[in-house]
């Protein structure tokens, strides 16, 4: 049975129990809802809650767990033997579980019988053939073993479907009858919904914090896996940035210096050109600009937010690089070897974070109450020594606040610089060579055919590490800024 | 020669500081100062009187041109200052506002130091030489606001962190502190505890000897006190205006003598 029906089911059982509950109050009252504690309504949704939230909390929690348990049940059953030198017990589970899934779509299409599946006989050579003609992926010849393995975990799984699927429906009817029992005039039905609601926005809440806590964990796992294949201080501190992919041969130095660096300095020529610009744009808009400007310009820097960063891309590899060229190339200048450089990122990321810069900025500087402009011009003040002495500061801590977020992004950046800052990992202060970022080499570290349990793969995850620590670190200070600013002026 | 008749005829009468005549303001429709005629004499507190929302603040305003700020405020008529029509295209509305100061009816401190409020006037108009001549002027502006003591060992602090009664004294000796020829003050006493209004009324006497003052107020009282005239406004026009003792003892108008004994408001 589909899990959509499960769902299905329980709504139901929730909605019978809703209107059960509902004329159970009615009539313990004779009828009167002002003889209830509660209104009618209440009693329902109390039943309907017992009926559905205890259910799918089973659900989710069986679903999570059954996997791990279904895992660790087969990975006993494979011997020693069958994990083959230089491979390892995961990925031999991982080949069990592709055929399992293998012998799932080949019995819906047709091609094998639940019968001939479950066949502990099976020929293997028959069964991989019938496993290429239905299509599905098969590796190499499976091997006694991991078809045996793909076997009990099909079983196993649908053994653990099956009771989740009583289990929970018998969850569902006895939360029904709990709360259908319950149901008496006396009963405080509104206040047992008002606590069941405040549980569903706490869950919702969690889910938030748990994923979030889930990510960062795997980032830390796979990173100290990595640190154990790999010395920390030669990633630190290493200044060369040369992964050699283990089919080459020999070894890699995977120092993250010049990808800091690349970071810094394209991050550093986009906030240069966006700061000035935004915060201008910003103020224009916000103090100078007759509303009909402002209803038309607004949205237009707006837009400018919603273009898709590879379009920027684009834009940087076929128009400011072949641009920046033609000045500073050697037809020019004489400085720049080719159109991928940190200028070039760098100048179009900062096109990117103009209207992030200037949209936050403008909120913020109108925030600034008309009093406090009021105040200054009535002592003779002008508008801009207004704007520089007034306002500005008052709107300071969130216009830091604006810088920092917009320096997370171009932190983050990826596609802007995969195409417009070029792939040469560089320690070097001239900004028309190409260099390239932390986040353009987390891509081009995973999409290559790297054996996912190689340092070169998994240097990723330190990247990736390493970068969240820094936007972490610049979140936490940007607030830090907010908060001690605002106790001053508030 | 030409002096001497000056001298003499500000003792009788006073010069007239500011003219004003069939003065309008307009938000969008809603016609919010209707045909108003004044004239504010130097060396003279005039209080203007009125229930709320008859248009004190709004003709206060246009005084020294701050409905300029309001994107639908549109004044019309003439204000004349020493003769010379403030709405005039030639006047600059910054420097007209040095002329006139104001102090608000809500408190407005900038967000900086209490220092840095009663010097940012001074400091745009170049009023002092130097560091030294600066703080003569922050500390008497402080003593003129009647709040010397309260914040002489923290001027440093910020404006914002101070009460709302300092507030306010805090922004009236921010006004004082550019040396206006008019300061208008919008009902500046109605965030002020007893003592602070009365020290604030003696500067306004004080401030009478050498400049004209404008001061909104709910009080009758305090109207009483430290005006010489009074006007009396209702829903937008200038009911009576004419000198304090006979307005609050003889009333021509009825209105105006129902509002001062408290039967309309
Ligand atoms: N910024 C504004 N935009 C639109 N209308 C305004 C604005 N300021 C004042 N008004 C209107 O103008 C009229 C007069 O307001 P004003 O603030 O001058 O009253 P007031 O006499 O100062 O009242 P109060 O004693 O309560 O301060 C009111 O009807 C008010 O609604
Ligand atoms: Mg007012």
């Amino acid at each position: 049975m589909p899990i959509l029906w499960l769902i299905l089911i329980v709504f139901a059982i929730a909605a019978v129990g809703f209107f059960l509950g509902r004329s159970r109050a009615l009539h313990s009252s004779g009828g009167d809802s002002r003889g209830l504690h509660s209104l009618p309504f209440y009693y329902g949704a109390n039943v309907a809650l017992k009926t559905a939230v205890p259910a799918f909390g089973l659900m989710i929690i069986w679903l999570l767990v059954q996997p791990l348990y279904v895992n660790s049940q087969v990975s006993e059953m494979i011997p020693d033997s069958a994990v083959k030198e230089g491979s390892s017990r995961s990925l031999v589970m991982a080949e069990v579980r592709r055929t399992a899934s293998g012998l799932n779509n080949a019995i819906a299409q047709g091609h094998l019988t639940e019968d001939m599946v479950n066949n502990a006989r099976a020929d293997i050579t028959d069964m991989t053939q019938r496993l290429k003609d239905a299509g599905q992926v098969v590796t190499a010849e499976i091997t006694q073993p991991v078809l045996r393995a793909a076997q009990s975990y099909r079983t196993l799984t649908s053994t653990g479907y099956s009771i989740m699927n009583v289990g929970v429906i018998l969850v569902a009817l006895l939360g029904a009858g709990a709360g259908w029992l319950q149901t008496s005039s006396e009963y405080r039905a509104r206040n047992v919904v008002e606590q069941g609601v405040s549980v569903l926005l706490f869950g919702a809440a969690s889910i938030a914090i748990l994923t979030t806590i889930g990510i960062v964990l795997s980032l830390v796992f796979n990173t100290w896996e990595f640190f154990k294949l790999y010395p920390a201080t030669e990633f630190f501190f290493g200044t060369t940035w040369a992964p050699s992919f283990s089919g080459r041969g020999g070894s890699s130095s995977l120092g993250i210096i010049p990808l800091l660096w690349g970071t810094f300095y394209i991050s550093l020529v986009a906030l240069l050109v966006a700061v000035p610009i935004g915060l201008f744009a910003a103020i224009y808009l916000s103090e100078y600009a007759s509303p009909r400007v402002r209803s038309f310009a607004k949205p237009m820097l707006e837009v400018l937010a919603g273009i898709p960063t590879i379009v920027y891309g684009l834009f940087a590899l076929l128009t400011v690089g072949p641009l920046l060229l033609g000045v500073f190339g050697d037809e020019g200048l004489g400085w720049m070897k080719a159109g991928t450089a940190v200028m070039t990122a760098g100048l179009v990321m900062g096109i990117m974070l103009i209207p992030f810069v200037s949209s936050l900025s403008d909120d913020i500087i109108n925030a600034v109450p008309q009093a406090m402009r009021d105040g200054s011009y009535g002592l003779g003040a002008t508008q801009s020594e207004t704007i520089r002495q007034v306002v500005l500061p008052a709107a300071l801590p969130g216009i830091v606040g604006a810088i920092l977020l917009a320096a997370s992004r171009a932190i983050g950046e990826t596609m802007i610089v995969v195409l417009g800052a070029g792939a040469a990992a560089r320690l070097s202060l001239n900004p028309f060579e190409a260099m390239t970022t932390v986040t353009a080499k987390i891509v081009s570290q995973l999409t290559g055919d790297a054996d996912f349990a190689s340092p070169e793969a998994l240097v990723a995850f330190a990247l990736g590490m390493t970068l969240f620590i820094l936007t972490l670190g610049l979140n936490i200070f940007a607030l830090y800024i907010v908060r001690k600013y605002r106790e001053q002026y508030e | 020669m030409n002096d001497m008749s000056r001298v003499e005829r500000q003792v009788d009468t006073k010069e007239i500081k500011l003219e004003c005549r069939d003065c309008q303001v307009y938000y969008g429709d809603n016609h919010a100062i209707k045909d108003v005629n004044v004239d504010i004499e130097d060396k003279t507190v005039t209080a203007f009187i009125g229930p709320s929302g008859c248009g004190k603040s709004t003709f206060l305003r246009c005084l020294n041109r701050m409905n300029d700020t309001i994107d639908i405020a549109r004044v019309e008529g003439s204000f004349k200052l020493d003769g010379e029509d403030i709405y005039d295209k030639r006047v600059d509305p910054v420097q007209l506002r040095a002329k006139v100061g104001m102090v608000f009816q809500k408190p407005n401190p900038f967000p900086k130091s209490i220092y840095d409020n009663v010097a940012y006037g001074p400091r745009i108009h170049g009023l002092a030489k130097n560091k030294a001549e600066l703080d003569e002027i922050v500390e008497k502006s402080l003593r003129r606001g009647a709040i010397w003591e309260e914040v002489k060992d923290r001027l440093h602090a910020p404006g914002t962190g101070l009460s709302g009664g300092q507030q306010q004294r805090l922004c009236i000796a921010r006004a004082v502190a550019t040396e206006p020829e008019v300061l208008l003050m919008d009902e500046p006493c109605s965030a002020l505890d007893p003592i602070a209004t009365a020290q604030v009324e003696e500067l306004i006497d004080d401030l009478r000897s050498r400049y004209s003052v404008v001061i909104v107020t709910h009080s009758m009282q305090q109207a009483a006190r430290v005006s010489q005239k009074t006007a009396f406004f209702h829903l937008g026009n200038l009911v009576e205006f004419g000198e304090t003792g006979q307005i609050f003892t003889n009333p021509e108008d009825p209105r105006t003598e129902s509002y001062i004994t408290g039967r309309i408001g």
